[in-house]
């Protein structure tokens, strides 16, 4: 008859007291969300209509709806993710497939790291600098979309670069040895077995865009801008702008005003995120190791 | 002596003449001290203990070397005459020459579409000509039989055999003038691989074949003439009937051949 040692038993409670941790730990996690969410739609529901998706605010805005704040910030986030994708994209297929390893190399991933620590006034600066007046866009979508372009590059870099590196160095080699180029490889092999892992960047992407207020404020984004932008060279409202004025800026606001604008920019997070997460979900079923 | 004769003596129709020979990674000497010739439409084989060379040997001839950081090679190799280190579009070379890893990469795309990747590099399209191609592969591999009916699977999905001779059907694809086998039957079981070495003999016929194998019996089977490597060197060459009659020059390699070693 097998009969546990006190090590076996000792290790069996170990392995219980640690399984119980790690799911209390991720329990935790849920619980700022759940309180979060719960405080806005508790707040904010009541003043969620359709008319206040699709009507421009009134009244200094303490009446009416985001239409135009709404609209602007999907712009925002197409035109910066339409800049940041294929470049980041780009950028991280040379740095994970094709760069030799030596100190240029090296430093470039230094730098990216560091760029991905710039606090995004700091951006905003550099978009005035570089967009606004260098370039000579003026305030405007693109200046600003480029700027938060140029904030979230370092995320869709890394998180590429990190998932074109996790696809086996053997499958590449396998594929070398039948004569294919490195492009080859790259687009028949290593691509299709990274794509999911790219598509979590661009998810962390657009997420971090819209919620940004900083590097648009200077750069494109409109206080009170109560119609439509006709190209990329016009101004437009944002929603996280537009909360940030009615909340701090515009007296007689309706309390539930704040919280139905912050949880329509949730909902606008959610939505952008939920195309890339199905088509990820079907990518990740088909994945093939 | 009798290695540097039997260079000399196929050198005339040889398909890959090796000189001077030695491969590194960084500081570090893999292999040196490689004289070699193999002739065309022979069975090469290459054995020795493990860390050998035998495998980095194997990597140069397909200049694996131009993509693996740090390694590099000295001397010359020719192929069919050429020098392959001046030869200029590699990638041309590499679809000349069929390889087989120790270990199966099976891609993570399907049976088909793994025997089929080589040809549609080379710019076969029609789809009856793949499907031709990718059953006549499949049936020298001998392995149509058993995965005629899942050609859409996943090659991954295949048992440990399978996948492997499925490489050996991805190399075939190629339709190489050279295969190197890279130790092929650590994954194949017993009568599999004495059904693949029956190939290998039909298929000498149209291609030189180099082979790296850990079982001195399976050299002994089927190779013409063998190497024998060890610790970074390449002992000898010769014969391999000749080898196993006690026909060598260092006495480690008869210990090895019979089995006496270490
Ligand atoms: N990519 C690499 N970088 C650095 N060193 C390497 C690399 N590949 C192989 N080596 C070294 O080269 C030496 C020879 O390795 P190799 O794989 O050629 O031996 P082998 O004869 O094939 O051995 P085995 O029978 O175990 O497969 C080993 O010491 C190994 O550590
Ligand atoms: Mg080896």
């Amino acid at each position: 008859m097998f009969q546990a040692t006190a090590l076996n038993r000792r290790n069996a409670r170990i392995e219980t007291g640690m399984r119980v941790a790690y799911l209390g730990m991720t329990l935790m996690l849920i619980v700022p969300v759940l309180l979060v969410l719960g405080v806005l739609i508790d707040k904010g529901a009541p003043a969620l209509s359709w008319e206040f998706l699709t009507e421009v605010p009134l009244k200094g805005m303490t009446e009416g709806g985001i239409f135009p704040a709404l609209m602007g910030t999907v712009a925002l986030v197409l035109v910066a993710l339409l800049a940041s994708v294929p470049v980041g994209v780009a950028a991280a297929i040379y740095l994970s497939e094709y760069a030799p390893n030596t100190w240029l190399t090296r430093l470039v991933n230094l730098a990216i790291i560091n760029l991905a620590g710039v606090p995004s006034i700091v951006h905003a600066l550099f978009g005035v600098g570089a967009f606004v007046m260098f370039f000579g866009f003026g305030t405007s979508i693109l200046a600003a979309s480029l700027t938060l372009a140029v904030m979230t590059l370092p995320v869709v870099i890394v998180s590429t670069r990190e998932s074109l590196r996790a696809v086996p160095q053997e499958f590449r080699e396998a594929c070398w040895t039948l004569g294919a180029t490195r492009w080859q490889t790259i687009w028949r092999i290593v691509l299709p077995n990274a794509i999911s892992g790219i598509l979590t960047g661009v998810i962390l992407e657009v997420s971090r865009t819209v919620g940004e207020t900083a590097p648009i404020m200077f750069t494109g984004a409109a206080f009170f801008l109560p119609f439509l932008p006709q190209s990329v060279f016009d101004q437009t409202m944002a929603m996280s702008l537009h909360l940030f004025v009615i909340s701090t800026q515009v007296p007689d606001v309706p309390e539930a005003l704040p919280y139905a604008v912050a949880l329509a920019l949730i909902a606008v997070v959610l939505v952008m995120n939920a195309a890339s997460i199905a088509f990820r979900v079907v990518l990740r079923r088909r994945k093939k190791w | 002596m009798v290695a540097a004769v039997l260079a000399e003596s196929v050198a005339g129709d040889a398909k890959i003449v090796v000189k001077k020979f030695s491969v590194h990674y960084g500081a570090y000497t893999a292999l040196s001290g490689v004289n070699l010739a193999v002739a065309r439409n022979e069975i090469f084989s290459i054995v020795g203990p493990a860390n050998a060379g035998k495998t980095s040997f194997l990597r140069v001839l397909n200049r694996m070397d131009a993509l693996t950081s740090g390694m590099r090679y000295e001397g010359t190799v020719r192929f069919d005459g050429h020098d392959i280190r001046k030869w200029r579009n590699l990638y041309a070379l590499r679809r000349r020459i069929g390889v087989v890893f120790p270990l199966p990469v099976g891609l993570p795309l399907s049976v088909f579409d793994n025997v089929a990747m080589a040809p549609r590099l080379r710019g076969v399209r029609h789809r009856d000509e793949l499907e031709e191609i990718v059953e006549r592969c499949l049936r020298r591999a001998a392995l149509w039989g058993e995965v005629k009916d899942r050609l859409t699977a996943l090659g991954s999905l295949l048992s440990g055999g399978q996948q492997q001779r499925l490489t050996i059907a991805r190399a075939l694809s190629q339709d190489p003038e050279l295969l190197l086998l890279d130790e092929f039957s650590i994954a194949i079981d017993p009568v599999t691989t004495m059904k693949i070495e029956d190939v290998l003999l039909e298929l000498k016929k149209e291609m030189t074949i180099i082979m790296v194998t850990n079982l001195v019996q399976q050299a002994r089977r089927i190779s013409d003439r063998m190497a024998f490597f060890h610790k970074g060197r390449c002992v000898e060459v010769g014969e391999t009937a000749a080898m196993f009659d006690g026909d060598v020059r260092d006495e480690q390699t008869l210990d090895y051949l019979r089995g006496r070693f270490g």
